[in-house]
This record gives structure tokens, sequence and C-alpha cells, in this order.
């Protein structure tokens, strides 16, 4: 049965998206000499954007649609460990406050483009570059398939068939990608998030209100899946501390960092940012709605507990609203994510070891046509094997984690010897995708351990990148003896990279 | 001029024990790590609020109160 009143809304709202996206290559952009550099014009929307736009730009792409999706399926299925959402998305802004805007001033005053970028020049190392370059492009690879696995699920419950619809959204977001760059994710972003805050007040005070209350809502659901058992104590921790440690590695999460126009800008956002963290939260409620409403997904299993919910719940434009919303929702990030991906290829591996006398111009056609086939590729990924999106996701996150040496830790240690670097990445990376192929997949990233003689879960991620900083430590220390070499500077990077210009 | 070069030094000092004081507010951005990751500490059902077991809304009010944190070492650093 296709939700006709459901499909106009929704089919109208993209449209609009759609046009939005590809005339926002306009919204300021610059002048005669921005033409110069032609890549951060494209990669980073002129590195221009204010706390506003940051702010639902960083809030789009980070606050993605599958996880609105997947995060209600997990209460829905498991109960109260889907709320480490919660404590992941408020435990990283002391992180973002400290971190992001010493990453954002280097990058600004040496004119980086992607995480490898400073890497490279920290260490002194294109080698080391590459590495956690292709670190970044495989863990961002499954996480934009799964947003078109997102679209793929809304459309599909409004009666549509999957596969056509998701070539057509797929084409829009590769064209309004490939002319407009970051600006387009970013002015989207601002209908994506006004569609979204709505859906969700709505949802969370008309559902409510039509099943009595949070009283008699919780008053259905098994007090076992209200609170965490012991054993599931390690589990939430280290998943929650592991996946905050995490999302700010990601290309994509560092792209919508480099976009903005000043440290001040991120530190402001650093306490704005919450506001999606609270919206979250409200979302992972609907998974304890749905169980009160007694809501059985007919397909995608705990992933269709939200649509069902809607379903079940709403009239149907207003289905049609929250269907566009999360569509929507999945436009922002999988268009920064293929951004930030390209980018990685462009300035990390094309700019490196293919033709290093490139100029800004052409590396922002390289990057074009890269997000394009990164696009494609990610479209072929979903539609051949789903499955395997959701396992390789969580494994990305795992992955990605290994570049956290590399990508922080060198801000602020300044002895760290790129060797022991690597060493410790590929340790991590191994044991970490061991761990993760063994037993992790399977239950959101955790793994059944032993703990002082009890049994307990604990995130692979979290195992593995202990196991990854303990080399980089040993190692670096290791290395200081040997060469016995005062450190004097980061690595190409003198102590002057560091600081915020006079003038500013 | 020795009065001008004096002020200079006595400024110089006051910046230098403001930096030294603001660094110990950097110490507050902890308080959501141990709020957060030792559950034992939330992990229950009562009290409720408005039917809201105590487990999910302490998270909310920890998202509250980091936002205060966080905006609070923003002024005091800038």
């Amino acid at each position: 049965m296709v939700l006709w009143w459901a499909l106009i809304v929704f089919i109208a709202l993209f449209a609009v998206v759609g046009v939005i996206g590809v005339l926002s290559y306009r919204f300021r952009a610059g002048g005669e000499e921005s033409a110069e550099d032609e890549m951060s014009e494209w990669g980073l929307g002129g590195r221009r954007f204010g706390t506003v736009i940051t702010w639902f730009l960083v809030g789009g792409d980070l606050y993605t649609a599958y996880t609105l999706i997947a995060v209600p399926g997990l209460v829905f299925g498991m109960g109260a460990i889907g709320m480490f959402a919660l404590p992941y998305t408020i435990i990283m802004y002391p992180l973002v406050l400290l971190v992001m805007p010493k990453l954002w001033q280097i990058a600004h005053n040496r004119g980086h483009v992607t995480p490898s970028d400073y890497v490279k020049e920290r260490f002194d190392s294109r080698f080391l570059a590459l590495l956690i370059a292709i670190t970044g492009f495989i863990a961002t690879m499954p996480y934009i398939a799964l947003q078109m696995y997102g679209i793929e699920i809304v459309v599909a419950f409004m009666g549509v068939p999957a596969t056509p619809a998701l070539i057509v959204a797929f084409a829009i977001v590769a064209v309004f990608t490939f002319v407009s760059g970051l600006r387009a994710p970013a002015l989207i972003a601002f209908v994506k998030d006004v569609l979204i805050y709505v859906v969700v007040l709505v949802a969370v005070i008309y559902i409510p209100i039509t099943l009595g209350g949070f009283d008699d809502i919780f008053a259905q659901v098994p007090t076992a899946k209200q609170t965490l058992a012991p054993p599931q104590y390690v589990g939430f921790a280290t998943l929650a501390l592991g996946s905050a440690l995490a999302l700010f590695l990601y290309p994509h999460a560092i792209t919508a960092i480099f976009g903005s126009s000043s440290q001040r800008v991120i530190r402001r956002n650093a306490s704005l940012l919450p506001a999606y963290t609270f919206l979250l939260g409200l979302v992972a409620l609907l998974g304890y709605m749905a169980i009160a409403a007694g809501s059985q997904p007919t397909a995608y299993g705990p992933d269709g507990v939200v649509p069902q919910l809607f379903v079940d719940m709403f009239a149907n434009p207003l289905v049609g609203v929250a269907f566009a919303a999360i569509a929507i929702g999945a436009v922002v990030p999988a268009s920064v994510m293929a951004i930030a991906a390209s980018n990685l290829f462009t300035r990390n591996f094309y700019q490196q070891f293919i033709r290093q006398d490139i100029s800004s111009t052409e590396e922002a056609t390289v990057s074009r046509i890269g997000s394009t086939i990164v696009l494609v590729g990610a479209l072929i990924f979903v539609l051949s094997a789903p499955s395997y999106a959701i396992t390789l996701q969580l494994m990305g996150g795992v992955w990605i984690l290994q570049t956290l040496p590399a990508v922080w830790l060198g801000l602020y240690v300044r002895w760290l010897d790129r060797w022991a670097i690597m060493v410790g990445w590929l340790v991590g990376m191994v044991w970490g995708t061991y761990g993760m192929a063994v037993e992790g997949y399977a239950q959101g990233g955790l793994d059944n351990v032993q703990l002082f003689g009890s049994p307990t879960t604990i995130y692979v991620g979290f195992y593995s990148l202990a196991a990854n900083l303990l080399i980089v430590f040993i190692g670096s220390a290791l290395a200081r003896l040997f060469t016995s070499q005062e450190q004097t500077s980061y690595g190409m990077l003198t102590e002057e990279e560091y600081k915020e210009p006079e003038h500013a | 001029m020795s009065s001008e070069q004096g002020s200079q030094n006595g400024e110089a000092a006051n910046q230098d024990a403001q930096g030294r004081w603001s660094r110990w507010w950097l110490l507050l951005l902890l308080l959501p790590y141990i709020g957060l990751l030792y559950p034992p500490l939330y992990s229950r059902l009562e009290p409720e609020l408005w039917g809201i077991p105590f487990f999910i809304w302490y998270q909310f009010l920890w998202v509250i109160i980091t936002v205060v944190i966080t905006f609070l070492v923003y002024r005091v650093r800038s």
C-alpha cells in the first residue's frame, strides 16, 4: 500500500532540498583572492562558516539519520544499553572545547584541508598521513552506505520500491555535492534540522498524550529494559567513552569543523551542539514509546521501529514530513562524508604520490569527481549488501579510534615517535578487527570478557585503543632514549603554528 | 618611564595569575565523565520524574549541566 499523501509531501520537501543544494554554491562565495584556493572553497566552504551555520552543519553531520533510526531501535530491542547514546554525545563536548580549536588553528594557519594534511606535517611523514587517510576512508565508506540505508527504510515504509527511489535520491546528492561542495550540506542542514526538531517535538508531546503519559508508557516497559544490569556497566561506559573519542576523529566531523571561521565559533558550539544531544535523547525515548504502543515493525527489524511508530501514530501528511526529515537527515552527512573522503584521496594520495605539482583548482576538480565516485560506491554497497554496511560501520568506529594518537595526541605531546605511532596503529587495527569479527559485530561492538572473575562486556574499540596507546608511549619513550635528540618542534610545525596570529 | 614599566610588569603578572587561575576551571570539564561513566551511580528506577525512571532523566540532566560547564569554561578562558 502506497501512502500517497506522505509520498507527495516527501517528494516536495526533497525537491526543495535539491534546489537549495545546487544553488548554495553562491552562499558567501569568496571574491577574486579565494578563486586561487578553489580546494578550500569547494571542500571547506571557504572556511567562512559562523556560529549558526556551523551549529546546523555539525549537528546535521553528526546526528545522522541512521543514528535517529538505530538508537530508538536499540532501546526498543535491547533496552537501557541503547541509552549509551546520551553519555556518548555529552562527554564528547568537553573534548571538542579543548582539542578542536587547536586543530582548527593549525589547519587554518597551514592551509590544511584534511586531518591527514596535519598528520603529514606534524610527523613529517606522508606515509603515516596515508595510513591515517586510508583509515578515515574505509571508516567513512560504510557510514555513507548506512545513510543510504536510512533513506531506503523510510521510502520502503511509504510503499515505494526502494531501489529506483534510492538511485534518484543518490543522484540529487551527487549533483549538489559536485556543484556546491560543503556549502550544500551546510544550507540543507538548516532545512533538515528545522524539520527534525518539529517532528521530534510533536512526537514526544503527541505520542505520550495518546499513550496516557510517561507513567503509563514506562508501566508497560519491562523494568529490566529501564536500567542496566551490573554485567552491562563496563560495556555501557566503554561504549560511550570509545564512541565519544571516535566521533571527532572521523574525517567528516573534522571537515565540518575546519569549515568554521574561527576558534570562537568552535568553542561556542561546544555549548550549543548539546541541544542535538537532548534531541537525540528524546528520539531514544521513542523506542520505549514503541514498546508501549505495541508497534511491531513489519520490516527492517529494530531499524523499522521508528518509521513503524510514525505510520501507526501520525496522520499521513505528517508521516511525509517525518520521513522527509529522516531522508534529508541522511543527505547532509552523506554529502559531507563524500566530500571528506574524496578530499582524503585528493590531498593525501593523489597530490602526494601521483601528481605533486597540482594546482588548487585541479585539486578541487579531482575532489569533485572523487565525491561522485564515492557516492556511487556507497550506493552499490547498500544495494548489494546492507547488512555488511551495518557491521562495517561498527568496525569503522574501532578503526577510526586508532588514529587518535596521530591526530589528537600529537597536538599535546611533543616527543611522540612516528614509527611508534605506526606500530600502535597496526596493532590496534588488527586486534580491533579481530575482536569485532569474532564476537563484537553481533552485539554492537561489545565483547564478552571475564573481569575480576565475573562475566562482563567491554567495547572492542576501547581495549584495542588502550593497546595502541601503550605501544605509542613505550615506543616513543624508547626512541627518545636512543636518539637522545632534544625535540624542539612538532615535526615540520613550529610553536608559532599552534598559536592564533597576533591580529586575530 | 620606570612607573610605566612597573605597571606593565604588574599587568603581565596579573595576566599570568589569571592564566594559572583559569587552568583550574578546566577541572570542571572532568565532571561529566565522573557523572556518566560510572553507571552504578545512576542505574536505578527511583526517584522517578514525571513517570520517567531516574536512569533516564539523570542523563538528560547531565546534558544541561555539561552545557553550563562548557559555557563557563569558554567564558572564563576567553
